[in-house]
């Protein structure tokens, strides 16, 4: 090897690097080397995105979760170097809560928080089990091959956010039909954007009639917001509205993309499968969470004040970007991070985030993936790729990773 | 469980709890979360056997609300 390449390395790259960076080809499920390489010769370092605009880029865990954590951060997407996600899907579309900053943020988010804490989550438990357990009978009294997104990984979360919002059991399939559209591959952008609207419309609706006879469910709640005067009901709708869509294709994917992985590791499989350890479902759901990562866009926010982090000056106006996933493989914190390694306490990953946006649907998101790998592979114990694994699609564009379809038998 | 009469104290913001619920997960006998998911604090001084869990819990927060003063 050249002698320049193996010479002291330099702390700042020469030139500045594009952003977002490709996986390697043979490794789908390890986030894009580039990463990993910054990480550890400049953890803090600007990039360059498609706009042209020059945000930084935080790899190290304890970065971002110090930048995730201060306040002189702001969400707001109109907030002066706010990092823009727009690439080939379009534009970002601002969504209640998720793109605001305190006191408004929490002020919205605290009004729909109660329906997921952990113990009301709990109790939704057997009512998955029975959506997941159908959706499984389904599976077997059908025809292999299945393409598994399509067939459980996607109607798993529309279905369980039915039940957390209240929609009633006559309206699932007009539910379901136009949720699987928005986030269909197929899809052309005017059906996407169609199959939102009708959605909305129908959420909003369906929010009236809870104004008028309120029941136990969490539209209810919003409802009485709406009620007491606290939002109107273009905010409800919406709120309503983040809770569907910022639940729906990121646990399909964790479900899809899990299933591969641990199809690609079948002695983790194997342990999952076979331990009557009921902590290792639970440890498993962290682990995975970890390893995959599948909103690799990174959070993104903008500087409102100037920060000192790591011997650098963030100036008020720029952008930062938090990759969470190649935090989750920074080996400061997980000791031999490219192992996938269900017994491992990975407890501490960021797969959620971190600070005031940290998931709000993260018990609900835990307790569907423990339901669903606890269940499935073991109700389909010789459930296998059913093409090769070169033909798995990968989502690299989209804005949550994952795979657009994993055609499986058993 | 006797409970100690002097150790390490938990401190709870409630007014910074964004209900993430993670202190519930990780120390289920020293928090819980309110009708509105907010955290509430069982235990302020809990025995020993549990301080590994809260210390979880500190590690977990995301909006840093909570403490575990050592005196
Ligand atoms: C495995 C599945 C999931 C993953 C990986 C995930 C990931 C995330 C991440 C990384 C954020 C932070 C965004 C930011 O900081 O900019 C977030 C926020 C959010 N998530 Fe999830 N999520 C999942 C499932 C869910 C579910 C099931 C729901 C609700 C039904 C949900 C509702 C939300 C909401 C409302 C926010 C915005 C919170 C705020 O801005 O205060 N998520 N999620
Ligand atoms: S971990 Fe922190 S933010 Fe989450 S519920 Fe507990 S105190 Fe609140």
């Amino acid at each position: 090897m050249a002698d320049t390449l193996t010479g002291p390395v330099p702390e700042v790259p020469d030139a500045i690097p594009e952003f977002p960076m490709p996986r390697a080809a043979r490794c789908p499920l390890d986030p894009p080397p580039a990463l990993r390489d910054l990480q550890e010769r400049a953890p803090l370092t600007k990039v360059r995105l498609r706009d042209g605009s020059e945000p930084w880029l935080v790899t190290r865990y304890a970065d971002q979760r110090a930048l995730l954590g201060d306040p002189r951060v702001s969400a707001d997407t109109d907030s002066p170097g706010y990092p823009s996600k727009a690439g080939p899907e379009g534009g970002e579309g601002k969504l209640s809560f998720i793109m605001m900053d305190d006191p408004e943020h929490a002020r919205l988010r605290r009004m729909v928080t109660a329906p997921f804490a952990v113990k009301r989550v709990e109790a939704l438990r057997p009512a998955v089990q029975r959506i997941v357990d159908d959706l499984i009978d389904g599976l077997l009294a059908g025809p292999a091959p299945v393409d598994l997104v399509e067939e459980f990984a996607l109607p798993v979360p529309s279905l369980v956010i039915c039940e957390l919002l209240g929609v009633p059991y006559d309206d699932h399939a007009f539910f379901q039909d136009n949720t699987r559209t928005m986030v269909h591959r197929d899809a052309t952008p005017e059906q996407r954007g169609r199959a939102a609207r009708e959605v909305a419309g129908y959420l909003s609706a369906l929010i009236g009639r809870r104004i008028a006879d309120p029941r136990e469910d969490l539209l209810s709640g919003i409802a009485a917001r709406v009620t007491a005067g606290e939002i109107d009901h273009g905010q409800a709708t919406e709120m309503a509205l983040l809770l569907l869509i910022a639940g729906h294709e990121t646990t399909a994917n964790m479900i899809a993309l899990g299933t591969l992985a641990l199809l690609r590791h079948p002695d983790q499989l194997a342990l999952l499968r076979e331990s009557d350890d009921p902590g290792l479902v639970t440890s498993a759901v962290e682990e995975l969470l970890r390893y995959l990562h599948i909103t690799h866009l990174g959070r993104r926010r903008a500087v409102t004040e100037d920060i000192e982090i790591g011997g650098r000056l963030l100036r008020a106006g720029e952008g930062v970007i938090m990759v969470n996933e190649v935090a989750n493989r920074d080996p400061e914190v997980f000791p031999d991070p490219d192992r996938l390694d269900l017994t491992r306490d990975a407890r501490r990953h960021v797969a959620f985030g971190f600070g005031v946006h940290q998931c709000l649907g993260q018990p609900l998101a835990r307790m569907e993936l423990q339901v669903v790998y606890g269940t499935l592979y073991r109700r389909i114990p010789t459930l296998s790729l059913a093409c090769s694994p070169d033909d798995v699609r990968f989502k690299h564009d989209a804005f949550i990773y994952g795979v657009h379809s994993l055609p499986v038998a058993w | 469980m006797t409970r100690p009469m002097s150790g390490p104290t938990v401190e709870l913001e409630s007014d910074k709890c964004v209900a993430s619920g993670q202190c519930v997960v990780a120390a289920m006998q020293v928090f819980d979360q309110d009708d509105d998911g907010i955290a509430i604090l069982l235990d302020e001084r809990p025995a020993p056997a549990l301080l590994d869990d809260v210390r979880e819990a500190v590690a977990v927060c995301p909006a840093a609300a909570i403490r575990l003063v050592e005196r």
